[in-house]
């Protein structure tokens, strides 16, 4: 197309024989988890942190390769269920769980389970950006180092696929010796994500990952998320409530240990069926 | 979940609760300036007061002008708060709900300019009580729209949509008279047209005021009634 037709706006109208009028008709594809393949299956879950009951039997089936949220307020256990599913809990002192997780179909609290590859099969990326005191290349390649590879072209290979799956590999392909510390906060978290693919996990969770940073990095990393959850299955505790909106498939809210609702994010930010959730989501009191 | 009027204000944001209320209000306010045009329209027309009927017609400037003041406070809400759930239904609702309350307000002006043009001509021998009883019939049902609208509900917004059904039923009949009388005395053709419009423009408002009636049952229920049955919609309002 020449220039000057290029901006000029066309009367001509679309054959009517092409529109699609079935397709126009759909009010925005709805997911449902009944239709759903399950990565993570969660069965009657309980937590205590010594005496205090933290999850109170939590059921819940976690689809794969799709953005799952969980919301509700402080202490409500989001976190500390999300902790579950690569075992975070076992380094805390007191912990009983009871229950069982199913990473397909594989319970991860099986005793004779490598915890180590458990942790590489679900990859985990926190509230604050953690990465090492070390390069950007090395922060990348850590992960395949520890698993004894050090080849450099397969290591140049992951690092690069994995900064570009990052959304980062543009911004750093010419320092990529520098220290990673001199990083702003936006690209550090996603660096650190960049190392969490590295190693080609199944799940990956994500405690509160743009917390920490402006609204540009935070809308960079619900982009990155979206891009993701083709290859990755995705769960992301958060207290935005509109980020969890935005970037999800489907929406858990708990409060005080229990799963209240989980459904898709559409209905739940819409049409939520408990008075807790509207509650929470419509910022009300009892 | 379904919604109810007390829970509109239990919000922690006391700022938001006051900016939701009065939304509401305005609402309501509009509803009742629409009212208000209907019943002096028609009562303009029935009997042939041409006072009455221009002071409609510069009225329906009120009623626009509100429309575009909600509108925009909707879009303030939507950018400030991003409602969720009920409040969300309810910013929808009420957009909705005054786009139907603006077209009210054009049929109203509509009936009153009807109004002067039968004043000038002779009055027929019904003294336009059909008018009369249709315009009392679409206006009640206009009222009990905005009465479940305020009171947030579904039950009673139901009813008052099944209602529109006889207002249809009504307006049919005075056009099978209209085509009667004219056969009879074509002098009365040009008369009778302006009857009809007039008849046509009240069927309209009603229709409208179901509309706002399905906006309502949306609210509260959080499902989509339009273009459905009438036995849908019942049933929808009652939670089944």
């Amino acid at each position: 197309m020449n220039d000057e037709t290029a901006n000029k706006p066309t009367l001509d109208r679309p054959a009517t024989h092409a529109i699609d009028i079935a397709n126009l008709q759909r009010g925005g594809e709805r997911m449902d988890l009944a239709q759903e393949d399950i990565a993570l299956k969660v069965e009657n879950l309980r937590l205590w942190y010594g005496e205090k009951q933290a999850l109170k039997g939590i059921d819940m089936d976690i689809p794969r390769t799709r953005v799952t949220a969980f919301i509700g307020p402080s202490g409500c256990g989001k976190s500390t269920l999300l902790r579950c599913f690569n075992r975070m809990n076992d380094l805390v002192d007191n912990v009983r769980i009871e229950g069982r997780i199913l990473l397909d179909d594989r319970d991860i609290y099986d005793p004779a389970l490598d915890v180590a590859e458990l942790r590489r099969r679900v990859g985990m990326v926190f509230q604050k950006p953690n990465p090492f005191p070390k390069s950007i290349y090395e922060n990348v390649a850590y992960g395949l180092r520890i698993q004894g590879i050090n080849d450099r072209r397969i290591l140049d290979e992951v690092v690069e696929k994995s900064l570009r799956r990052a959304a980062l590999w543009d911004e750093v392909k010419d320092r990529l010796q520098d220290n990673a510390l001199g990083l702003s906060g936006g690209q550090q978290q996603r660096l650190v994500i960049a190392r969490a693919v590295a190693v080609e996990p199944e799940v990956l969770l994500l405690d509160e990952p743009a917390s920490a940073l402006d609204p540009i990095s935070t809308l960079k990393i619900e982009e990155l998320i979206y891009e993701l959850k083709s290859n990755y299955t995705i769960v992301i505790v958060t207290h935005n409530m509109q980020q969890a909106a935005r970037v999800s498939d489907y929406t858990a809210f708990m409060y005080m240990g229990e799963l209240i609702e989980f459904g898709d994010t559409d209905g739940l930010f819409t049409n939520p069926k408990k008075k807790q959730t509207e509650d929470y989501i419509t910022g009300r009191y009892g | 979940m379904d919604i109810d009027k007390e829970r509109l204000t239990h919000h922690i944001s006391r700022q938001f609760n006051a900016e939701l209320e009065d939304l509401r209000n305005r609402v309501l306010t509009m509803g009742g300036l629409v009212e208000q045009q209907i019943t002096d329209a028609v009562r303009a027309l029935v009997e042939g007061n041409t006072e009455l009927a221009e002071a409609v017609i510069p009225r329906d400037h009120q009623v626009n002008a509100l429309e575009v003041a909600i509108d925009e406070e909707c879009t303030h809400v939507i950018a400030r708060r991003q409602p969720a759930a009920s409040d969300l239904r309810l910013i929808i609702a009420v957009i909705k709900t005054i786009t139907d309350l603006e077209r009210m307000g054009d049929e109203a002006e509509r009936i009153a300019r009807m109004a002067i043009h039968l004043a000038s001509l002779e009055r027929p021998r019904s003294q336009y009580l059909e008018i009369q009883n249709l315009g009392d019939h679409v206006r009640q049902l206009t009222h009990d729209a905005l009465d479940a609208f305020a009171r947030m509900d579904a039950e009673a917004a139901a009813h008052v949509a099944q209602r529109d059904t006889k207002v249809d039923l009504e307006y049919e009949g005075i056009i099978r008279q209209s085509v009667t009388h004219m056969m009879e005395d074509p002098r009365s053709i040009a008369r009778i047209l302006d009857v009809m419009w007039s008849a046509r423009a009240l069927e309209r408002i009603g229709d409208h005021a179901r509309n706002i009636c399905e906006y309502v049952i949306y609210l509260v229920k959080g499902k989509d009634v339009r273009h459905t049955s009438l036995e849908q919609l019942e049933k929808t309002a009652r939670g089944e």
